[in-house]
């Protein structure tokens, strides 16, 4: 299994055993051949990798340090989902064409699906968890209740991120001009004009938010 | 009967689950946390009719953190599969697919193997290293080259009665006889329901026997029958939770393959399973608004009366179920017209089986029927509005009785007020502004009104507030908001001491939340439930307040927590002071409520017009509908701010059906070219302009005690050709195949 092909390129899960062979745990198992047996035959060299294959990551997520330690292919989204359980940012397409994953990363809008959690170390992100202080709903989540901004609410947290956004990027000059600049947000419910009337005021309220 | 209208009165109070909406707290199927989670990823079949030679899982079960590969290979049996016989209540004919159950392919994209692991990226990755070696056969996906192959619904070959049978009214093809005939085809694409939530569920067998799914669904009660049809199993041992759905518009009424594949899965692993598609998968495994093709040939007279109608529909359908839907109801009551033939074909293809989208097979034929009608109002010379005046009728001449409400002369005379119609030109091309040319369209829709049987569990407690629980699930509308604006109109509670929790099988019974019924159908055990405790109250009464012994209901009122006497406002007594001296911590009821035989007697529908305007540029053909207004004829209007945002809603959708939705097919393969939304487009925040919404807002109580009639379907039932009219009246082209892109105009 481990023997590399004799001609071209190592594929990773090549290189991946090399390195395995030199490190000290499995030279150890491998001492007896009993023993290496039993270690192909519970894949420990897999198991292994999953733990050497983890990347430390140094992030705050809504004001909260937290130091994980995450594979490089997992995104943003799927961290934030399956890992930390802040499901409020939502998953609708994968593919960076829907914006119902969109959160605030160093205070600007991210599609969370189109980024790897790991290329954020360091940085700040923000949630729609993130976005309220306490029980005091942020300017925009109050405008979205108010004007009936969403129906099923599956895209309503990307679209509460984005409108936030929308207004600090300074593109909700008009209601032509937030259409345009909302339209990576999709909402199959289709309570647009519902939700441009709610960035519209939260706009003309004049907050720094 | 109380006027129950005065009551409700439609204030736009917040929705009651706004703040979980707002704060990401809402919880949809794929994010409950559950010990030991295992997340499964569907392999999907990559030939559209053969059968599975071999699933070659080794690399797969080498890969990390695999738990399982399962196929038809190695699945566990499902009890109610060998059985044959249709598994779930119908929504179609036929034998649903079972998924692993052989080594059959009856469609593209089919589940073939499902992939289970400890983590979702690595059940991902396994899922891209088995194989799957097929013997593939000739498959047969095209609907145009196909069409001679269509066939009568195996529901009609059942019972020959049904209305999707042939039928005539008067002389068949009557229209012929006419002095001045329309006559041609339409064509509506495949259409795909796309909610923003992918279709997912979390599957945990609780006990060896015992099943919990949170499942993105339409109904808990209808789905837990039909997984404990499926797995034979008592139906109290399943349980279906779906508190927050994120849309659905239809294809949560049936129960697809990876809800089967995720309950094997968590079965065989014995850990929860958690499965959500991706996108792409949602084209292909959980219905859609099936391609229909249509004829109308209309027959009038020079002055407008409609002498005849023939309305002939092919939808497509799998080649394992038959999936119908009412596209030709609309012509045989819609207007006066002595003869109407309608014939109603399937065609199976190999491919998966559609479902009822928003406005079922009502939109598809409004697009056609409306269409016709502006076609020949054009032909007439007759304004399009006068040719419906003209034919307006007040009795349904499909059955001959008298319509329980029906406002459509009102809707019209609004709506055309609204949208500036005495602006349209009667000759197209007639207005432009600047490179623009600007046009006029409308489009009738109706829905049946629809009620069926549901119950409520009310608690009244000592401290004044009123919980409800119903099976019932809300999709997005606002069901619970509703519900408890009913509730308070009913029983004098203020509404932010009524609580409604919906979306759990555990609950009183209510059906699937679809055909625009839900209002009608729970709204009405809420009240039913309601008058119980008004009668309790009043009952114990008099042990609180002297005054009310022997005080009949209709000497009372209920209003602000308590009941007071109409003669003697001044004297009342509290709920609260009433349970406290009965010494009650609650009253505790279940109470349901059905449609009495009344409705009978009359023809039921909701009613609506839209009108568009619309810019199509004159060099480039592109097209911006400027404007909406629509009308709606729906009773009662409970909440008159979350009614507006579905009428809004609807017309977004119908945007998207007229100009831009079309899930295209490569035939060589049978597989969707367009199966993510920078392909399948829908409408964006861009696309869809302000919307005007007029509720004529009048009672029908043939239909519930609150007086609603259905709202979901007729908000996108006839945008579609008000905005194809549109198109003709500013540019003069009439496209007859949906969606009218840039291409068909220039």
């Amino acid at each position: 299994m481990s023997q590399k092909p004799s001609k071209g390129i190592p594929s990773p899960r090549d290189s991946r055993r090399d390195f395995l062979k030199q490190s000290a745990v499995l030279t150890g198992i491998a001492l007896t051949p009993k023993a290496a047996i039993t270690a192909a035959e519970n894949q420990w060299d897999e198991k292994l990798a999953d733990a050497i294959e983890k990347i430390p990551l140094n992030i705050e997520i809504n004001g909260i340090q937290k130091s994980l330690s995450v594979e490089p292919r997992v995104t943003l989204l799927d961290l934030l989902r399956e890992q930390l359980n802040l499901t409020g940012t939502k998953k609708g397409c994968d593919y960076g064409q829907c914006g119902a994953c969109t959160v605030h990363v160093n205070g600007k809008r991210v599609l969370s699906c189109l980024t790897l959690a790991v290329m954020h170390d360091g940085e700040k992100v923000t949630t729609i968890e993130g976005l309220a202080k306490g029980d005091e709903l942020h300017p925009m989540q109050e405008a979205f209740i108010k004007h009936d901004g969403f129906q099923c609410g599956y895209c309503t947290s990307g679209q509460i991120m984005s409108a936030v956004a929308c207004i600090r990027e300074g593109h909700a000059g008009s209601e032509t001009e937030i259409r345009e600049f909302m339209s990576g947000n999709l909402c199959r419910c289709g309570a647009y004009p519902n939700i441009v009337d709610a960035i519209v005021e939260v706009k003309k309220q004049g907050k720094n938010i | 009967m109380e006027n129950f209208f005065d009551k409700v009165a439609g204030e736009p109070i917040d929705r009651v689950d706004g703040r979980m909406k707002v704060t990401g707290k809402a919880k949809y199927a794929a994010e409950y946390e559950l010990p030991d989670m295992a997340y499964a990823v569907l392999v999907s079949s990559s030939i559209a009719k053969g059968t599975i030679r071999r699933v070659d899982a080794k690399a797969a079960l080498r890969a990390p953190g695999v738990l399982a590969v399962i196929s038809h290979e190695n699945s566990i049996k499902v009890p109610a599969h060998a059985d044959n016989e249709h598994p779930t209540e119908p929504p179609t004919g036929g034998q649903p697919f079972r998924a692993f159950y052989n080594n059959k392919v009856y469609f593209n994209g089919q589940p073939v193997a499902v992939v289970v692991a400890d983590t979702y990226e690595r059940a991902r990755h396994a899922a891209m290293l088995v194989q799957v070696e097929y013997d593939k056969e000739k498959h047969t996906t095209s609907f145009e080259e196909n069409i001679g192959s269509a066939r009568i619904p195996s529901q009609v070959k059942k019972n020959p009665k049904s209305s999707l049978a042939d039928y005539d009214r008067g002389e068949v093809d009557g229209y012929k006889k006419a002095p001045v005939v329309v006559e041609a085809e339409y064509l509506l694409p495949n259409e795909m329901h796309n909610p923003m939530e992918l279709q997912a569920i979390t599957a945990h067998w609780t006990a060896d026997d015992k099943l919990t799914v949170y499942d993105k669904v339409q109904g808990t009660k209808p789905t837990q029958a039909a997984f404990a049809k499926e797995w034979k199993l008592p139906v109290q041992n399943v349980k279906v939770i779906a508190e927050f759905v994120g849309g659905a518009f239809g294809n949560g009424l049936h129960q697809w393959p990876h809800e089967t594949a995720a309950i094997i899965a968590a079965k065989m692993v014995k850990r929860p399973v958690k499965l959500m598609l991706t996108r792409e998968q949602m084209f292909y495994m959980v219905g859609y608004r099936p391609r229909t093709w249509q004829k109308v040939a209309i027959g009038a007279n020079p002055d407008g009366k409609i002498v005849g109608i023939r309305h002939e529909a092919i939808g497509q359908t799998s080649s394992y179920e038959d999936f119908t839907e009412s596209v030709l109801q609309q012509t045989r009551m819609m207007y006066t017209s002595p003869n109407v033939s309608t014939r109603y074909r399937l065609l199976p293809l190999d491919v998966s089986t559609p479902i009822w989208m928003r406005g079922p097979g009502e939109a598809t034929g409004a697009f056609a029927l409306e269409s016709a009608m502006d076609e020949l109002a054009f032909k007439l010379n007759i304004d399009p509005i006068q040719l419906r005046l003209i034919n307006h009728t007040d009795v349904d001449p499909d059955n001959g009785l008298p319509w329980s409400t029906k406002y459509l002369k009102e809707c019209i005379q609004l709506g055309a007020e609204k949208i500036g119609w005495s602006n349209r030109s009667m000759k197209p091309g007639g207005r432009r502004s600047g490179e623009w040319l600007v046009g006029y369209g409308m489009g009738v829709g109706c829905f049946g009104a629809h009620r069926g049987a549901a119950a409520v569990r009310a608690r009244l407690m000592a401290n004044g507030t009123l919980q409800f629980q119903s099976a019932v699930t809300d999709i997005g509308p606002g069901t619970g908001t509703a519900m408890v604006q009913i509730a308070s109109g009913q029983i004098g509670i203020s509404p932010d001491k009524i609580t409604f929790q919906l979306g759990n099988s555990d609950f009183p019974q209510a059906p699937n939340q679809g055909g625009s019924a839900t209002v009608a159908t729970v709204g009405s055990a809420v009240v039913a439930a309601c008058n119980v405790l008004k009668e309790k109250l009043l009952g114990m009464a008099a042990s609180a307040e002297k005054r009310f012994t022997d005080v009949k209901m209709e000497d009372v009122l209920f209003s602000s927590g308590q009941i007071s006497l109409k003669n003697s406002p001044s004297v009342g007594v509290a709920y609260t002071d009433i349970l406290k001296k009965e010494n009650l911590p609650e009253i505790d009821i279940i109470q349901d409520s059905k449609p009495g035989t009344e409705g009978s007697k009359y023809s039921k529908y909701s009613f609506s017009v839209h009108f568009a305007e619309v810019h199509v540029h004159a060099l480039t053909g592109r097209v911006k509908v400027n404007k909406v207004v629509s009308c709606a004829d729906a009773g009662t209007i409970v909440n008159k701010k979350t009614a507006g945002n579905q009428i809004i809603g609807g017309v977004a959708g119908g945007i998207g059906m007229a100009l831009q939705e079309d899930a295209v097919m490569d035939h060589r393969f049978g597989r969707y070219i367009t199966k993510d939304f920078a392909e399948y487009h829908i409408p964006v925040h861009a696309d869809v302009p302000h919307v005007d919404v007029i509720f004529i807002d009048k009672p029908d109580y043939i239909i519930d005690p609150m007086g609603t009639k259905g709202l979901g379907e007729i908000a996108i039932i006839g945008v579609a050709p008000a905005i194809a009219n549109a198109i003709f009246n500013a540019s003069g082209k009439r496209i007859r195949e949906l969606p009218i892109t840039v291409d068909k105009l220039v």
